[in-house]
């Protein structure tokens, strides 16, 4: 698998990609192929505040639940609609489909983050690739 | 599932396996003070003959013949003999939990039934496989709507069961959830005046019965205006099944909480019994309990499978939606089997029965005692307020062999004596003449001694 050059990622295996003071963040290939089929993504609504390192939604599969950490500080600018009717489009791309916008409080907190290529062995150690 | 019992030498390996001598040493955490050092106090074995003749001997303590006017709750339906011969089946009685959809496929379908059945009945979109009983499966609508509202208070009407609100007492007090009681108003339906100050941008949802503790049935679409105006949820927890036969379901309710008793579940002395939830698509994922869907395999024939057990305590055990894991699965196949026989079109018969049955009692007590909360539009509960205490009237019915009605003093003081009664199809004319003429024989001398009281003072 590979993990874009342009996105930053955490271990709990979301990634975020910034734009000047603003970011969008998704979840990755290995999330999704260790997930399974998702049929459901709860999301927060646009204004609500992001923590870092802290809970904000989840995402469902047929086997099991998981909680969605904030890769980042801020606040939620725009939700991928899409995902409500078509949560499979993880499934089908995770790194085009994007959970949702955030203005950044702090943009200096991505740089505590992995690369790709610390993802990528992070991954490999994982035992997955 | 086979349930083999294990020899001596399989126990003597397993414990050698795992480096123990003996059972005893597997108890050695638990303090010595604490362990219970001689044979338990059991009695003696008995054969066969003396267990039989045990069983004998206590059953001939039970009532025989007896007529009940109790309603409150628990409902004396006529049950149609074949369900107890189709719930006897092994493959019924014995099954345990689907998990394994490959080899349930008959429990899963019965159960998709039970589910489709309340939908179409009650209007909502998603019922779930059943829950404990109607008292729980309140409390635990109430916790749904806690739960999608975001808002921690709760407001319910004191024309809901008085046991019923004990039960969400418990669940509110451990939750820390604010719990507001509304009074009824003199025809014995939520009085909406009151309403209006009692929700506030606080209040998760309303909860309230209908057909209330009195029988009688709330204005379900003027309750839900008032509530969805200021953001709160309506709960509306229905205690008589049969009632749906006839009366407008509540469609404007956000969760229904029913007890499906009536439904051709016995008495049984309380229960088992069986609740079940029903609520909107939106809101399944809040819904606690179990969901049987509807599938295909990969041969494209139909399936069932237990679908979003991902919101179930043995996936996500901190964020379940109830801490109460498991259904009614035989009890709700007496109701599925008792709705399938009676149908759409002898289900309203079986409520209009009860109606006019109901309706013949009232007018009949009504000429010897005060029927209470005149005017709201009831179904098979009424009551009655006495001159002689309800006790003592009963106590009197009982050596005709009539339980009488339920005194309701002890929940309801400020109605004196006042008691809930119930007529079902299974109410004859001649029980309730019968009933009525001793009530009011004893209102007759009891008010007479009063008379007579008086004619002495004034003489």
């Amino acid at each position: 698998m590979s993990y874009p050059a342009d996105f930053k990622y955490t271990k709990e295996h979301e990634w975020i990609k910034a734009d000047g003071g603003n970011a969008t963040i998704g979840i990755t290939r290995y999330a999704q192929e260790s997930l399974g089929d998702i049929v459901f993504v709860d999301l927060p609504k646009p204004g609500a505040e992001l923590t870092a390192g802290k809970t904000f939604g989840s995402v469902e599969s047929v086997k099991a639940v998981s909680d969605l950490y904030a890769p980042a500080s801020g606040t939620v600018t725009e939700v991928n609609g899409d995902l409500s009717t078509a949560p499979e489009k993880i499934n089908q791309d995770a790194h085009d489909a994007w959970m949702l916008k955030m203005k950044l409080k702090n943009p200096a907190e991505l740089n505590a983050l992995l690369s790709s290529a610390d993802y990528k062995k992070f991954v490999a150690e994982e035992g997955g690739h | 599932m086979r349930y083999l019992p294990k020899s001596p030498a399989d126990r003597a390996a397993m414990l050698k396996d795992i480096g123990a001598s003996s059972i005893d040493d597997l108890f050695a955490p638990i303090p010595t003070e604490y362990r219970l050092n001689r044979d338990l106090k059991v009695p003696r074995q008995m054969a066969e003959s003396e267990i039989v003749d045990w069983f004998r001997e206590r059953s001939r303590e039970n009532g025989e013949n007896h007529v009940s006017f109790l309603g409150a709750g628990a409902y004396n339906h006529y049950r149609p003999v074949i369900i107890d011969s189709l719930i006897s089946r092994g493959e019924f009685l014995t099954a345990y939990t689907p998990y394994q959809a490959e080899i349930s496929q008959g429990t899963l379908q019965s159960i998709f039934e039970f589910q489709t059945m309340i939908c179409e009945l009650t209007g909502m979109e998603v019922a779930n496989a059943s829950m404990y009983d109607g008292s729980t499966a309140a409390a635990e609508a109430v916790m749904m709507a806690v739960r999608l509202t975001g808002r921690r208070s709760v407001a319910m009407a004191r024309s809901v069961h008085p046991e019923y609100r004990e039960v969400l007492a418990t669940y509110a007090f451990h939750q820390g959830m604010p719990l507001a009681t509304l009074p009824f108003a003199d025809n014995g339906l939520l009085d909406l005046r009151s309403l209006e100050d009692a929700i506030t941008t606080d209040t998760a949802c309303l909860l309230v019965q209908s057909p209330n503790f009195f029988g009688a049935l709330e204005d379900v679409e003027a309750l839900a205006e008032i509530a969805h105006r200021k953001g709160a949820m309506l709960v509306v927890s229905i205690a008589e099944a049969v009632s749906l036969g006839i009366v407008e379901p509540p469609r404007h309710a956000d969760v229904i909480a029913i007890e499906a008793q009536s439904f051709g579940v016995p008495l049984t002395f309380g229960g088992p019994y069986c609740g079940v939830i029903a609520t909107r698509e939106a809101y399944v994922r809040q819904m606690p309990g179990r969901l049987v869907g509807q599938t295909t395999d990969r041969s494209g024939k139909r399936g069932f499978v237990l679908t979003l057990a991902t919101r179930e305590q043995h996936i996500r055990r901190e964020k379940a939606t109830s801490n109460i894991c498991t259904n009614q699965a035989l009890i709700a196949l007496m109701a599925n089997i008792f709705m399938t026989i009676y149908g759409k079109v002898g289900l309203k018969e079986l409520a209009r029965h009860n109606l006019a049955k109901t309706a013949y009692a009232v007018e009949q007590f009504g000429k010897h005692a005060s029927v209470l909360f005149p005017g709201a539009p009831r179904f098979n509960e009424f009551v009655i307020q006495t001159s002689e205490d309800p006790y003592a009237i009963n106590s009197r019915l009982l050596g005709h062999k009539i339980v009488g009605g339920l005194p309701l003093k002890k929940f309801y003081p400020k109605l004196g004596n006042a008691s809930l009664w119930c007529c079902t199809e299974t109410s004859t004319r001649s029980m309730i003449d019968t009933a009525v003429g001793l009530v009011a024989e004893s209102e007759r001398s009891v008010n007479g001694t009063r008379e007579e009281n008086v004619e002495e003072v004034a003489r």
